[in-house]
């Protein structure tokens, strides 16, 4: 199989094993960025849901106006600000938070986790709303405190409610990420676009790179149906 | 006086309108292929429901930028080669310049028809298949059936989910910057490295953009109701 694989790099011009090594690097890139955001996004978003359901408008109030912000203007746009314009803030080239804002990686991955925390506060808010107000009513007469009825009874329940519409923002940040390479980071996509600008071939660089970006995006899908099929099996018809 | 933008506010106006161009001519063929993969998948013949499915699944699974730069570049190398083809073949003068613009509005309204079929699918299978049946009945025709009781019907279905593809598209078309069209966010990104300060810029940009969806959201909202009068809540 090596040997097969072998001739086939040996004999076309663009795959070979250094562009090869360069597309492996742009995945790796682009797997961190995601993952990192998305990470980082679920641990920031689940207590900001938490505010943002709240009936107090001095807490929720400030919580829906980041996330209409972030979510009425483009990622683009976000990533760009904070690429730029943390350069510009006065000073702070003597702190040690250079350190990190001078490469393109760190600021992408602030735009990145800014946006994805403002949808998926969106997204466990609705789950959380859509809690039925009898299971609270059960948890508060058994003498739970706000705390405690919220870490057992609504937040185990809304996250699972919530796993659909979450699957779809990781693949949207997946696709999303992308525009990482607009600010000079050799993600996946950035890595297709040296090797289009290399070899001049922009079928062969894009098309092996869209390849690359639908088997992931399926594996994703693929992995949140079986979850979806685990943690939400109390809620399959029967029989099925 | 306004703020001046120093000397940049005009052209990043121009680009402002450039970005709501390039979003209603994707809008308007996203919602044609949208409506076309729609009708596909539903009309039973599996060719066409094969093509279809590929389509947007494919679509729905490729980042947008890639989409674009795959058009971008390759349609002019695709435009270059078919020039060449007709002069050596036929001798034929043929020349197609592939601008940014055309690739931009091809490249989102093709990904957003996958999105849209996906939406029109839905709200037609939402319409009472008793109301196909009675307008059959009454002797019409399927195109009649379609425009004069699907239609209107499926529409009301699909609002909802139109509107957040609309949403999505809207910001989409920042995209283009990258391939060189110069869109608002192109235009800010030169004048910010012109005068060294993004914030000056791009915030106005993001504030610009913000005020599209947050206009397109009441508009939604007010066609929403629109379109459910005389439709009773459940």
């Amino acid at each position: 199989m090596f040997d097969q694989i072998y001739t086939l790099l040996s004999h076309n011009d663009i795959f070979t094993p250094e562009t090869l090594i360069h597309y492996w690097h742009g995945f790796v890139t682009t797997v961190q960025l995601v993952f990192l955001c998305l990470a980082l996004g679920l641990a920031f978003s689940i207590p900001l849901a938490l505010m943002r359901a709240s009936r107090n408008m001095w807490i929720s109030g400030p919580i829906w106006v980041y996330t209409y912000v972030f979510r009425g203007t483009p990622l683009l746009v976000q990533l760009y600000i904070i690429y730029y314009g943390s350069a510009q803030i006065p000073g702070i080239q003597h702190t040690f938070l250079w350190d990190f804002l001078r490469s393109p990686f760190y600021p992408a991955l602030i735009a990145f986790t800014l946006n994805t925390v403002a949808y998926q506060t969106e997204i466990i808010r609705g789950a959380i709303v859509a809690t039925p107000h009898g299971e609270i009513e059960a948890a508060r007469a058994y003498g739970m405190s706000w705390a405690k009825y919220t870490w057992r009874i609504v937040l185990p329940s809304a996250l699972r409610r919530g796993l659909q519409a979450y699957s779809n923002e990781v693949i949207f940040m997946l696709h999303a990420s992308a525009i990482a390479s607009a600010v000079t980071i050799i993600d996946l996509t950035g890595a297709a676009y040296d090797i289009y600008a290399k070899f001049y071939a922009p079928f062969d660089a894009f098309l092996f790179v869209a390849a690359i970006y639908l088997i992931v995006s399926f594996s994703i899908i693929y992995g949140f149906k079986r979850l979806e099929r685990r943690l939400l099996a109390h809620l399959r018809p029967v029989g099925s | 006086m306004l703020i001046n933008f120093n000397g940049y506010g005009p052209s990043i106006l121009k680009g402002a309108v450039l970005t709501i161009e390039l979003a209603f001519l994707s809008l308007l063929l996203s919602l044609v292929l949208g409506l076309l993969s729609a009708s596909a998948k539903l009309s039973g013949q599996r060719v066409l429901n094969a093509i279809a499915t590929a389509y947007t699944t494919v679509i729905r699974g490729v980042p947008d930028l890639v989409l674009m730069m795959l058009l971008y570049f390759g349609g002019q190398v695709l435009m270059n080669d078919f020039g060449d083809f007709l002069s050596d073949h036929f001798n034929i003068d043929f020349y197609v310049n592939f601008d940014a613009f055309t690739a931009g509005v091809i490249s989102i309204g093709f990904i957003f028809g996958a999105y849209m079929a996906e939406t029109f699918r839905g709200a037609f299978l939402a319409v009472n298949r008793g109301q196909i049946e009675a307008g059959l009945a009454y002797g019409m025709n399927r195109w009649q059936v379609f425009h004069r009781v699907m239609f209107p019907q499926m529409l009301r279905h699909a609002l909802p989910g139109l509107g957040n593809n609309w949403q999505v598209l809207l910001k989409t078309t920042a995209l283009v910057s990258i391939i060189g069209l110069a869109d608002m966010v192109r235009l800010a990104d030169v004048a910010s490295k012109a005068v060294h300060s993004p914030f000056k810029f791009f915030i106005p940009v993001a504030f610009i953009y913000l005020a599209l969806t947050a206009f397109s959201e009441l508009f939604i909202r007010w066609l929403n109701q629109k379109y459910s009068a005389g439709v009773v809540r459940e």
